[in-house]
């Protein structure tokens, strides 16, 4: 059995979900949790639509049934978890009935759906960025990990917490540590141990042990004057973060921006200095995929003019700094130091994945790779730890100016900000233009036309968009992509953050409709 | 392990209940042509090329539907066995327009064949999946060449309409392998057999053509169509098989990673099919995989550093831009420190980038402000 939650799969991960209907064509069952009726619900055996932003709170009812009608699995929960007690207090304050209008789901679909999780297993629950991008993200994610302790499926094949990694290689820029807290493979900047490893390797000393800036925090640096320089690689920051307005404000106060990328983009604009870089198949190297598996990429043509790879730029920048690194290729760079360095990447050498990739961890050449993590019970700490968490609406939510909640994600034939999928041919005719997809009801109420341009506003910015009016949302939602600078989302989303990982609220913030014609 | 066998050219083969004759003979290498039989799809025995002889039967069977059973002696290239494939394939090569130099009539001189060709496909060239047919294949095989019956004339015009795919109906042999592609491996449900007998199509929705139906232009079926019937819209006429190495490599967009075959042809990319049998895709891929790589040779491609001065770009040296950024950022490091200094790093790029990008960050910058958007 599948959960899919807050992940449009048919449309953001297409080939996974041909494997998950190919499952339920086989009679395996499907819950699908999602505000809007996408092209996966028609496989499901149950859909509850529920209100953006309502996640922790529905979660939270359907493990208070779990608990009150005795169907969670006492055996793993009591031999592999601890936080039990607390976790049963926390969701025993949100019984079915509670939710209702936070959810907008009625209290006996929340029961009955709780008793078909309990009756199958094992289950796998699949979420993607439906989860994460809220103010409430990590807490989402979380409750998402306790549902499925409390049904006992984790640590078994086709069990477990299947995150859906967005961009092909978001998970392998964490593995090899673009991130301000971590070396390559997880080891922590703070961790004086790691950071002497890592000083010793490098040849360097005085690295240092204090956890960086994460986006959002440059992004204020920029602002305030105390980030001076900043190096931007392969993103379009310009329209890919929340409330373009704000982000146009911070790029240009920069003091020196050096881009790298392969195009020029909105956000190139505001580079002092662009640097030309090979693209994809344009030179060799390693992805890591959702499943952690590394496998090759390879080189089909040459890059354009005197573009570069990026890790020869790199290493150029370093020499001028007088540090000369000896890997001069990309497999040089991952057998000769990131599998030397990352205990869970030892076992991964180009010439083990010259075909199929391995998936890590995979700790030495002998290793097989590990499809699933948690085996028969066991975490990272030892035990699973259920952290119990309130629901909490997000940083803005409708009022009588702005009614309506704007959601948003990607759609099938374009990828991001289209600097790539805009430019192959085919694709602009499948899809022309962005569209704010609205509800059936609301189109009547506002008396507004299927194809009709409207004016979506929000606090912070405004776009005219061509409505398309489909049954997939909501009364009360408006849903879009950020594939088109014109009409892109993002002039509208909110830059709110989680707390903790500082995701974006990308998927709500409020906005009203105008009609433009009559 | 069952230790029951069945005979397949007098080797004796071991098999698992429920196993096919073809499954068996696969496993044991022995060959057995296939047209329509689609790996991970429900076998249909639709062609008949892979019909077998079976000792005690009366017709051949399908050796792709028929389970093997304890104690059968099969022939897989039998007279009879083979006289019917040569039957099939006259069949098919006269139901259509085939004309890639082995389906014609004989006798007919060069010219009126290219004439033929002119007026069927509006283009100089023989058929576009010339070198890369299935069907030209086992007509090569068995010496087949069209001449015994009349050819048919097609009634179904080429659906050019659509963007990336072309649909020719005059080449198609009704095998139903993009049905099954559609329906069972990607599961859109764009397709399907349509209308009767001699009037038979494939169909999408109410015969509509591909753009206005549920397709998804995930191209699966250009992938299982054995014959030209579909081909890709900016493939077609590009290249041949000889012409082109086959690349491994991994999809550049989404998070599922599929394995991609690049069909290069003078250092270009013309074409990109799915790695059948590869982990994790097994061979499918969606329409940003199939077609979504021809932006690198894009004319607006970066071809040169760019430095900025009054407000303008000006193309620059590697050396000047590289000592410009050198020399900025020392000097931020020199007035404020390094954690004056940020960076993000790309969640598109290769790993080895990401890398080499934080330990310019760390090891030479010293200063852990490196992040990319992990988070969207
Ligand atoms: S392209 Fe994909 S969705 Fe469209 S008809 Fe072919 S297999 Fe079906
Ligand atoms: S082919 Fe499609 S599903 Fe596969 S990795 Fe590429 S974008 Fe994702």
């Amino acid at each position: 059995m599948f959960l899919v939650i807050g992940s449009n799969m048919a449309e953001a991960h297409p080939v996974a979900s041909t494997f998950l209907k190919n499952a339920v064509l086989k009679g395996a069952k499907l819950i699908v949790i999602d505000p809007r009726k996408h092209r996966l619900v028609d496989f499901a055996d149950v859909h509850l639509q529920l209100k953006v932003g309502s996640d922790i709170a529905l979660l939270n009812a359907l493990m208070y049934v779990l608990i009150d009608e005795n169907l969670y699995d006492k055996e793993f929960v009591s031999s592999c978890c601890v936080g039990f007690e607390e976790l049963k207090e926390k969701v025993l304050a949100y019984p079915p009935e509670r939710v209702v209008d936070i959810c907008g789901i009625d209290a006996e679909k929340i029961r009955d759906t709780a008793r078909f999780l309990a009756s199958v297993k094992p289950l796998m629950l699949c979420y993607t960025l439906g989860i994460t991008e809220h103010t409430c993200g990590k807490n989402n994610v979380m409750s998402t990990a306790n549902l499925q302790m409390l049904l006992g499926n984790m640590g078994v094949e086709c069990g477990g917490v299947n995150p859906l990694r967005g961009q092909n290689n978001v998970q392998g820029a964490c593995d090899m540590g673009a991130l301000p807290n971590v070396y390559p493979g997880y080891q922590a900047v703070t961790n004086p141990d790691a950071c002497a490893k890592f000083e010793t390797a490098w040849n360097v000393e005085g690295m240092s042990k204090k956890v960086g800036l994460m986006i959002p925090q440059m992004m204020d640096g920029l602002v305030d004057g105390s980030v001076r320089g900043f190096y931007i690689f392969g993103e379009n920051l310009a329209n890919t973060e929340p409330d373009m307005n704000k982000v146009a404000h911070e790029l240009s106060s920069a003091e020196f921006i050096v881009c790298q990328d392969i195009f020029q983009t909105e956000t190139t604009r505001f580079a002092h200095v662009v640097l030309p870089a090979a693209a994809w198949s344009e030179n060799d190297g390693t992805f890591t995929n959702s499943e952690r598996r590394v496998s090759r990429v390879r080189t089909a043509s040459t890059p354009p003019g005197i573009a570069k790879p990026n890790w020869w730029i790199f290493k150029e920048i370093a020499r001028r700094f007088g540090h000369d690194w000896p890997s001069a290729s990309a497999q040089e760079i991952w057998d000769n130091e990131v599998s030397v360095l990352a205990p869970n990447f030892a076992g991964i050498k180009y010439h083990r994945v010259e075909k199929d990739g391995l998936q890590w961890p995979c700790t030495d050449e002998q290793h097989p790779g590990t499809c699933y993590l948690h085996h028969g019970g066991q975490f990272t700490c030892g035990l699973g730890q259920f952290r119990p968490v309130d629901w909490t609406p997000p940083a803005e939510v409708p009022d009588e100016d702005y009614p309506l909640v704007l959601s948003t994600g990607r759609r099938l034939y374009h990828y991001h900000t289209r600097t790539q999928t805009g430019r192959c041919g085919g694709l602009n005719d499948l899809l022309g233009e962005e569209t704010a997809d609205i509800s059936l009801q609301d189109a009547s109420r506002l008396n507004i036309e299927n194809g009709e341009i409207i004016r979506l506003i929000s606090r912070r910015g405004e776009v005219n968009v061509r409505a398309k009016v489909t049954p997939e949302v909501s009364e009360g939602m408006v849903w879009m992509a950020f594939h088109f600078n014109d009409a892109n989302a993002n002039w509208l989303t909110n830059a709110a953050f989680d707390p903790d990982t500082l995701t974006a609220e990308y998927k709500a913030c409020a906005v009203r409709i105008e009609k433009l014609s009559n | 392990m069952n230790d029951e066998t069945i005979t397949i050219n007098g080797n004796e083969c071991r098999f698992e209940k429920g196993q096919t004759i073809l499954e068996v003979a696969e496993e044991n290498n022995i060959y057995i042509p296939t047209l329509c039989y689609l790996k991970g799809a429900t076998p249909t025995g639709t062609c008949r090329i892979c019909v077998v002889e079976i000792e005690g039967y009366r017709r051949l069977e399908t050796s792709c539907t028929t389970p093997a059973e304890a104690g059968m002696v099969v022939l897989t290239e039998s007279p009879k066995v083979v006289a019917s494939r040569k039957e099939t394939l006259e069949l098919m090569l006269a139901s259509g327009n085939h004309n890639c130099a082995i389906g014609f009539n004989r006798g007919e001189d060069w010219t009126s064949v290219q004439l033929k060709t002119q007026e069927a496909d509006d283009a100089g060239e023989l058929c576009p999946a010339w070198g890369d047919c299935r069907l030209q294949e086992l007509a090569y095989h068995y010496q087949v060449d069209g001449s015994k019956y009349a050819k048919r004339d097609v009634k179904y015009p080429m659906e050019t309409v659509n963007p990336l795919i072309v649909r020719d109906f005059s080449r198609c042999i009704l095998c139903g392998r993009c049905v099954q592609a559609c329906n069972e491996i990607q599961v859109n449900r764009a397709i399907n057999f349509g209308y009767r007998g001699a009037d038979t199509k494939i169909v999408a929705g109410a015969d509509v053509p591909l753009k206005d139906s549920a397709c998804v232009f995930c191209g699966e079926c250009i992938q299982a169509c054995p014959v030209g019937a579909l081909v890709e819209k900016k493939a077609r006429y590009t290249w041949r098989p000889w012409e082109v190495n086959k690349i491994r490599t991994t999809c550049p967009y989404c998070g599922v990673g599929c394995q991609l075959w690049l069909h290069e042809k003078n250092g270009r990319i013309v074409k990109v099919t799915g790695v059948e049998d590869g982990a994790p895709n097994k061979g499918r891929l969606c329409v940003k995989g199939r077609f979504g790589y021809d932006f690198i040779y894009s004319e607006d491609r970066l071809k040169t550093p760019l430095i900025k001065k009054n407000g303008q770009f000006q193309e620059a040296s590697w050396d000047e831009a590289l000592d410009l950024v050198a020399n900025k950022f020392k000097e931020i490091i020199k007035q404020d420190g390094p954690d004056a200094l940020a960076g993000v790093s790309c969640a598109r790029s290769i790993n080895e980038d990401s890398y080499q990008m934080q330990k310019l960050f760390r090891a030479v910058f010293k200063t852990n402000n490196i992040d990319h958007c992990a988070r969207t």
